[in-house]
């Protein structure tokens, strides 16, 4: 199948959800890359690397929903690679399946503790 | 379909992990293979990066315990690892973009990238090495 898999005997059937991973991770990457330069920044021009500046940073409503969207690209861009990992390694269905079932609960979970540490003041 | 070339160089097809010692890794192989373990890093480290916001953020008291289960050398060459998985796996997804865009998918242009990539993240983590062991 792999050697015909080409050209115009290419398989057009399936979920299609490829390409939208595809760029959904890309978008994510694009989204946490400008979150690392802000974060950066507002952390230089804070004073010091104490708690009240750290702290008064993330006091902030707008650097809360600002985290808490950089996460949720964050936890999507991990389930597309943890994804492409475990369709690449792990070829028991059986057991394939359970992990990504594990990993998409896993990453649920953590948005929920995300959303606890961010809004818990 | 005409019968492609027969040619006695070594075939890898669905090679084992036994072929992986006699199989020769060209540098941007080593990026990729590099960009997907340091994910893989990333997500299982995933608890320990929300713990130590949670516990930055939490109080002046858990922000002082943080700091303090952070100045252990264990923990900082954890830290260190995972600065390192981030760096790597930012600038070799800088590469993969640019790839996206068909900037740079020649073999020379791709391995000067893919040393590129070495040299910027390594030199970082390295920087940050420095500093996270107080060497200045």
């Amino acid at each position: 199948m792999a050697d015909d898999n080409i050209g115009h005997h290419r398989m057009v059937v399936g979920a299609h959800y490829g390409l939208f991973d595809w760029l959904a991770q890309r978008v994510t990457a694009l989204i946490m890359a400008a979150y690392t330069v802000i974060l950066l920044i507002a952390f230089l021009i804070s004073d010091g690397v104490g708690y009240e500046g750290w702290a008064g940073l993330f006091s902030h409503q707008w650097f809360k929903m600002l985290t808490f969207a950089m996460f949720v690209g964050l936890f999507y861009h991990a389930w597309v690679g943890v994804r492409n990992i475990l369709m690449d390694y792990i070829k028991p269905i059986a057991i394939r399946l359970l992990l990504q079932v594990f990993t998409i609960l896993w990453l649920v979970a953590c948005t929920g503790w995300t959303i606890q540490i961010l809004w818990r003041a | 379909m005409p019968e492609p070339l027969k040619t006695s160089r070594r075939q890898f097809r669905n090679i084992s992990i036994v072929d992986l010692t006699r199989y020769r890794f060209p540098i941007g192989s080593i990026v990729s293979i590099l960009h997907r373990a340091s994910g893989a890093l990333m997500f299982l480290l995933l608890p320990f990066v929300l713990w130590m916001l949670d516990q930055s953020l939490l109080s002046e008291t858990t922000f002082e315990y943080f700091k303090g289960v952070t100045s252990g050398w264990f923990v900082k060459l954890v830290l260190l690892v995972l600065i390192w998985a981030y760096l790597h796996h930012f600038c070799a997804g800088f590469r993969h973009l640019l790839m996206d865009m068909h900037i740079g998918l020649n073999k020379v242009t791709a391995k000067q990238s893919a040393i590129i990539t070495f040299a910027v993240s390594l030199t970082l983590t390295a920087m940050i090495a420095l500093k996270l062991f107080g060497a200045f």
